[in-house]
């Protein structure tokens, strides 16, 4: 029960960033994939924000042996930089770059009501599908 | 640079850092949206609920600014809907595919000084520039 008040009030406070730095408006992250258009470095600064608290905050988290209502920290187990990261990254990359959405801002953007944050969030399941289906076959 | 925003760009990162801390801290898990989207649908029945109210989270987080200060952000208008699916499509199969997105690479990846994160995020970040440059100034689509 606590630990679903926490999952809740993280993502309330992961929303507001997102919304309050601007990364619901795509166009201000187009704006900053767009270098040698008008740069905008917004979002290169949003990443400076997070990163100067979880480089910090999580150093001191991850040296306990447990988090504090949970039994284990749920850590994602690979380490290799192997093909299947890169080309998952660049074909990411691609689709944020066509859009502007990547996932947090396409779910943060249903509270703009805009059909656009509708479209992504069905079409990034649909993404979802299909990679499980060509690649995750036994 | 007309439109940078600095100040409410690193308040907004701080506040999406501290929530990512706090899941962390009280319940370990990581903040990565793509995977805790996909959990919806793959996570054993008693690992989904929480998933759930990070993402009802990320609506209320987005609803407060917008009731807070309504107009802080619009949606955008005009964009060809049949390309924002492809880019969608996109991002959900490349995120599967590489285990992660902003949030878990970029963010929480970084932060626990992954390498494989670390790769990930500097080839989602050059993809997409060379994305918009072939979108942008190439083939001179004004999306």
């Amino acid at each position: 029960m606590k630990t679903h008040l926490i999952a809740l009030l993280s993502g309330i406070l992961f929303g507001i960033g997102l919304a309050l730095a601007h990364m619901v408006d795509p166009n201000k992250v187009l704006n900053f994939l767009d270098v040698t258009g008008d740069w905008d470095p917004s979002l290169l600064f949003v990443m400076i924000g997070a990163l100067s608290v979880t480089m910090i905050a999580f150093r001191f988290i991850l040296k306990r042996p447990a988090p504090l209502w949970s039994a284990s920290f749920h850590l994602p187990p690979k380490t290799s930089i192997d093909p299947k990261l890169i080309v998952g990254a660049a074909l990411f990359g691609i689709g944020w770059g066509i859009g502007g959405y990547c996932p947090g801002p396409a779910v943060t953007g249903l509270s703009l009501f805009s059909p656009e944050s509708v479209i992504m969030v069905v079409t990034i399941y649909l993404g979802f599908f299909a990679c499980q289906r060509l690649l995750d076959r036994p | 640079m007309e439109n940078f925003t600095p100040y409410s760009a690193l308040a907004g990162g701080a506040l999406i850092g501290i929530g990512s801390a706090l899941l962390l801290f009280f319940n370990g898990r990581i903040a990565g949206i793509s995977g805790i989207m996909n959990g919806v649908l793959i996570a054993p029945s008693g690992d989904k609920s929480w998933r759930l109210l990070f993402l009802a989270g990320l609506i209320v987080g987005g609803l407060l600014v917008q009731w807070i200060m309504p107009g802080f952000n619009s949606p955008r208008q005009g964009f060809p809907l049949g390309l924002l699916a492809v880019g969608g499509f996109l991002v959900g199969f490349g995120t599967r595919m590489a285990n992660g997105c902003v949030s878990g690479h970029g963010v929480c990846g970084i932060a626990r000084l992954s390498l494989r994160s670390l790769a990930a995020t500097l080839t989602f970040i050059a993809a997409g520039m060379l994305t918009v440059y072939v979108l942008r100034h190439l083939l001179e689509l004004s999306v």
